[in-house]
């Protein structure tokens, strides 16, 4: 993929409103058909960087070229992009047919090609009998797919998707993702969407821009983002996460409490203070007289029933007032008998343990 | 964060980063410059004119005798060169502690000699020592040199000693020092807040009614609340003449009072800001809380505990709002007190008598300045208020169901049958008052007092001038306020001038009708004026009347525009369509609602309004709220009363007519609101 030249460069970008800075340096590359998620909590710059993309709200400094002119400076109406936002924006005096074609009307074409293509949209997304109705006599779902359609109707390079899914309840919105992505898949169109949505991000997304106070944390495939968390930020806004804290007792070792744990951290001084992180789901439970490495006794605290597995809160040896959480299936629960205040056996597989600078500030 | 800020004042300060100039579209620059034309607009029909009456109001005249000479050849030749000031001092000509002046004033040199006689052999020369004299103009030429110049007596009838010009307070100084003059001060307050206490009272009563009670006929009781909208301020004056006057109907109910002054100006305004102060007022009471009532009963608060501690906080917003908006009316207002004020000064009339009785047009400014001050206080504690207000507003509340009982309704619906009856009252007494033939001593029925063509005024032409300036204030005045609105709210970028045009569309509100009225008279009459063209004309009436009534408008327009999406414009840019298309396609029929509003807001206003227009009509374009006016100040009451008439008709005909299409064009074009 890195071998392709890239639809969307966006270099040293910067937003300043005032003295307050919201993006701060970005530079991020996009390929063709690619689908990108811009993923981070609320405030981190990531609507406005997708604004100052489409030119609504235009970067102080730093530049964006998109299919290899620059862009930077240019009002929206002379970029080439679709844009559906979280409220939809349909005009509600006009009919689904008159605001699919909003785009399309124009002295050139002739109306018989218009009705032709918004026609072939409506049917796209799903929607072939809805044409007559006002925005306002459709559901959210139904709206959203309006907007889409609109947005895609002249064929643009782009499409930037602004929270599209966030006003939807729950239910429609894991239907609607898979839809989205199929669409995009089947039209091939280079798609950019913001989320605060993790699980949003992690099901539709190519690759997944994580973003923090105006900078990126961490670009990758949703596997890359989880697995691999490149900073303690994204450890634990992906998926759930236990942050310990250790220190660096020689290479590849670190002690937790009283544990002396092998692990894959490389960069750190002997004696330096790290957080250690490892995800629930990754404590391994092993048969009540396990060996092995990174294999220790933990007493369960409290177990937490979640359906399909239990969250079990587990007391480290020597580690006060730290719990780990760990998720076993019920299956396992049973068959070991795990219960509050039991010991059970658990291992912390090396390749799974992640460490990350500094004092604790999570967790 | 701060490490964030330290870094980009770093980047900022090493000058890495290059700064992207936005590049403006083809839709920014049309924008802009449909901004620009109205902001101009703006300028010109309002700052400019302000400015030039603010600059004549610091125009001081003075008598500078001391400046001027004179001898006399009662055919012994020339005598002792005479001091012009001694000589005006000696024959009391001038208050020698006193020389104020306006421009128009001249003093003619003969009266410093009691022997004087036109018929009389004896010359006399006159010359002025120094240019900070004013000169004097004699044969009608202004001489302003240091020579002598010698007159017959004949001749010397025809000097006038002009006033010089002086920068200066000296205008102020000579409004402070007389008391007839700043008195005004105290009765235009007096009359402001008294008013403002019994119109706020009553309207807080008649909303309390309209939104907690049970009681029957509630939408015909505000639609008759809403009448005196209609109506000049005249009107209410007329009919209290009708009533208490020195004829009345029933003036033995003052107990002797009379009603010309005080007690009949703070009635007629009380029927004039009702309205005002009761649509506030029913917005406050109808954004309470129903929550807070039923929490309140659950604890067991009684019924005037609940009203204390959950009714009036909850309004008080909209009660501060309603006072400081009656409180402006009133101390603006120049219809009621010109009828009713007998002897009473207030500044509205003082600058009217200035100007149009006196054509002191200098001191008109000053009693303006004066008025300006109460007037801008006024407005920007509203502002304050009102931002608050929005506050609550936006808080998600459960509407409040009012649960009936007997008694209280009872009550409530007496009481709105009694201000109905107060302002339908005052309505057919006008109309009894046009049609009786000659009160109090031929009180036959007949059309007599509808022959305007025989009156002061300019007769029956004067109702079509009105209705013609109606009409194109509310054509011209729609686009203006709407195109304007949309371009300030949805505009990309250049925040400055976005909010200089805020602040241009905002300043109306807080200036007086007659103070735009006396303002333009400076600004539009000046012959330098490229724009003096339009002095006397409809148009100026028109361009007057906007801008007058431009705030409400505006902000009525902003309302709805802030409404609608605000990606809209975004979606539009994306795909590539202009902006006007977006305006024509979406904006306009989305607001059609509130630009119907804003029509007949400018269509009623430019009927009732006497204010700002009474210094700008001529001949041809006399108006029929000027008629009111003037044909009560000859005395032809019935008459006034009639054409007062008139125009309500007018305007409620209108109404309903504006009515009928809205409720057409909505179910035409807004057919989308329904699911």
């Amino acid at each position: 993929m890195q071998d392709r030249k890239p639809y969307l460069e966006v270099t040293l970008l910067t937003k300043a409103f005032g003295s307050f800075i919201a993006l701060k340096e970005i530079s991020l590359e996009v390929f063709e058909s690619e689908f990108v998620c811009f993923l981070g909590p609320s405030g981190c710059g990531k609507t406005t960087l997708l604004r100052a993309i489409a030119g609504l709200d235009i970067q102080t400094s730093g530049t964006i070229s998109q299919a290899g002119s620059d862009i930077s400076g240019l009002p929206p109406a002379e970029r080439d992009f679709g844009i559906v936002f979280q409220s939809y924006a349909l005009f509600p005096n006009l009919t689904v047919i008159k605001n699919i074609a909003y785009g399309l009307e124009s002295r050139k074409r002739p109306a018989a090609e218009v009705a032709a293509r918004v026609k072939e949209l409506l049917d796209l997304v799903g929607l072939p009998d809805q044409g007559p109705k006002y925005p306002a006599q459709l559901s959210g779902g139904q709206q959203q797919r309006i907007a889409l359609a609109r947005a895609i109707a002249t064929s643009p390079g782009l499409l930037l998707l602004d929270e599209p899914l966030s006003a939807l309840d729950a239910k429609v919105r894991v239907r609607l993702r898979h839809e989205v992505k199929e669409l995009q898949r089947q039209l091939g169109i280079t798609t950019i969407m913001v989320t605060h949505d993790q699980e949003e991000a992690l099901t539709m997304a190519d690759r997944i821009v994580v973003m923090n106070h105006g900078v990126i944390e961490q670009i990758g495939t949703p596997l890359e983002i989880y697995r691999e968390p490149a900073t303690a930020f994204v450890a634990d806004f992906i998926g759930t996460m236990n942050f310990l804290p250790g220190k660096i007792l020689g290479p590849n070792r670190v002690r937790l409490g009283d544990l002396d744990l092998a692990c894959e951290g490389d960069g750190f001084d002997s004696g330096a203070e790290v957080m250690l992180a490892v995800r629930p789901e990754d404590v391994l439970v092993q048969g009540a007289e396990g060996e092995g490495e990174n294999t220790f006794q933990a007493t369960v605290m409290e177990t937490e029933f979640l359906g399909s597995f239990i969250r079990a809160e587990l007391a480290l040896p020597g580690v006060a007032e730290q719990r780990l959480r760990a998720d076993f299936s019920i299956n396992l629960v049973r068959r070991l008998n795990i219960e509050d205040g039991g010991q059970v056996t658990v291992a912390l597989p090396k390749d799974r343990l992640r460490l990350y600078a500094g004092a604790p500030g999570h967790g | 964060m701060l490490g964030l800020r330290a870094m980009a004042e770093a980047v900022v300060a090493t000058g890495t980063a290059r700064k992207i100039k936005p590049k403006m579209g083809r839709d920014d620059w049309a924008m802009r410059s449909f901004m620009l034309i109205i902001g101009l607009y703006l300028v010109a029909s309002l700052a400019l004119p302000l400015y030039t009456m603010l600059s004549k109001s610091f125009e001081a005249y003075s008598f500078r005798l001391e400046f001027f000479e004179m001898q006399v050849d009662r055919g012994e030749g020339w005598g002792e060169v005479l001091s012009v000031r001694e000589l005006a001092i000696a024959q009391g000509v001038i208050d020698p502690e006193d020389s104020s002046a306006s421009a128009g004033h001249r003093i003619t040199p003969n009266k410093f000699f009691t022997d004087f006689s036109f018929r009389s052999p004896t010359m006399y020369r006159v010359r002025s020592t120094s240019a900070e004299g004013g000169g004097f103009i004699a044969k009608g030429v202004i001489i302003t040199d240091f020579e002598w110049h010698e007159f017959t007596s004949n001749e010397l009838r025809r000097v006038l000693l002009r006033p010089a010009q002086s920068p200066g307070l000296g205008n102020f100084v000579a409004y402070f020092s007389t008391p007839s003059l700043f008195f005004s001060i105290y009765n235009s307050v007096f009359i402001a807040v008294i008013s403002t206490v019994i119109t706020v009272t009553l309207a807080f009563a008649f909303a309390y009614a309209l939104t907690r009670s049970c009681m029957p006929l509630k939408g015909l009781f505000k639609t008759i609340a809403m009448v005196p909208i209609l109506v000049p301020s005249l009107l209410p004056g007329i009919a209290l003449v009708y009533l208490f006057g020195n004829q009345g109907m029933i003036k033995e109910v003052l107990f002797g009072y009379s009603i010309y002054g005080p007690i009949g100006i703070i009635i007629a305004e009380v029927f004039f800001t009702l309205p005002h102060a009761l649509l506030i007022i029913i917005t406050a009471l109808s954004i309470a809380d129903g929550r807070l009532y039923e929490a309140a009963l659950s604890l067991r608060a009684s019924k005037i505990k609940i009203f204390f501690t959950v009714t009036l906080p909850g309004a008080r917003y909209g009660l501060i709002s309603a006072a400081f908006v009656v409180f402006t009316l009133v101390i603006t207002d120049f219809g009621a007190p010109k009828v009713i004020g007998g002897q009473f000064n207030v500044l509205a009339v003082d600058i009217y008598k200035q100007v149009v009785g006196q054509q002191n047009f200098q001191m008109g400014a000053v009693v303006s300045v004066v008025l300006l001050i109460p007037a801008i206080v006024a407005f920007f504690v509203d502002r304050a208020v009102q931002k608050r207000q929005v506050a609550l507003l936006s808080a998600r509340a459960v509407a409040y169901e009012p649960k009936p009982s007997p008694r209280f309704d009872g009550a409530m619906l007496g009481y709105s049958l009694f201000i109905s009856f107060f302002i339908l009252g005052m309505l057919a007494v006008c109309q009894y008052a046009a049609l009786i033939k000659f009160w109090p001593y031929d009180l036959s029925l007949g059309l007599t007092n509808y022959n305007f063509d025989v009156m002061d005024g300019g007769g029956w032409d004067s109702f079509g001038n009105s209705i013609q300036l109606g009409f194109y204030t509310a054509l011209f005045g729609t686009v203006i306020v709407f195109v304007g609105a949309y371009m300030v709210e949805k505009g990309r970028g250049f925040h400055a001038g976005r909010s200089a045009f805020q602040f241009l569309a905002m300043m109306p509100m807080a200036v007086p009708g007659l103070v735009l009225g006396l303002a333009y008279i400076f600004f539009f009459n000046n012959p330098n004026n490229p724009l003096h063209f339009l002095y006397g004309t409809m148009p100026i009436l028109v361009i007057c009347t906007i801008t007058h009534f431009y705030t409400v408008a505006h902000l009525t327009a902003t309302t709805a525009l802030k409404q609608m999406d605000v990606e809209f414009e975004a979606v539009s840019q994306s795909l590539k369509q202009p902006f006007h298309k977006m305006f024509t396609r979406v904006t306009v029929p989305v607001c059609l609602p509130a630009i119907l509003d804003i029509s007949i807001y400018l269509f009623v206003n430019a009927m009732t309004t006497v204010s700002a227009v009474v210094f700008l009509y001529s001949p041809d374009t006399t108006l029929a709220s000027v008629a009111v006016l003037n044909m009560d100040d000859a005395g032809d009451i019935a008459p006034a009363a009639a054409m007062g008439m008139m125009i309500f008709y007018t305007n409620a005909v209108v109404r309903v007519v504006h009515g009928l299409i809205s409720v057409q064009l909505r179910r035409r074009t807004q057919a989308w609101r329904t699911r």
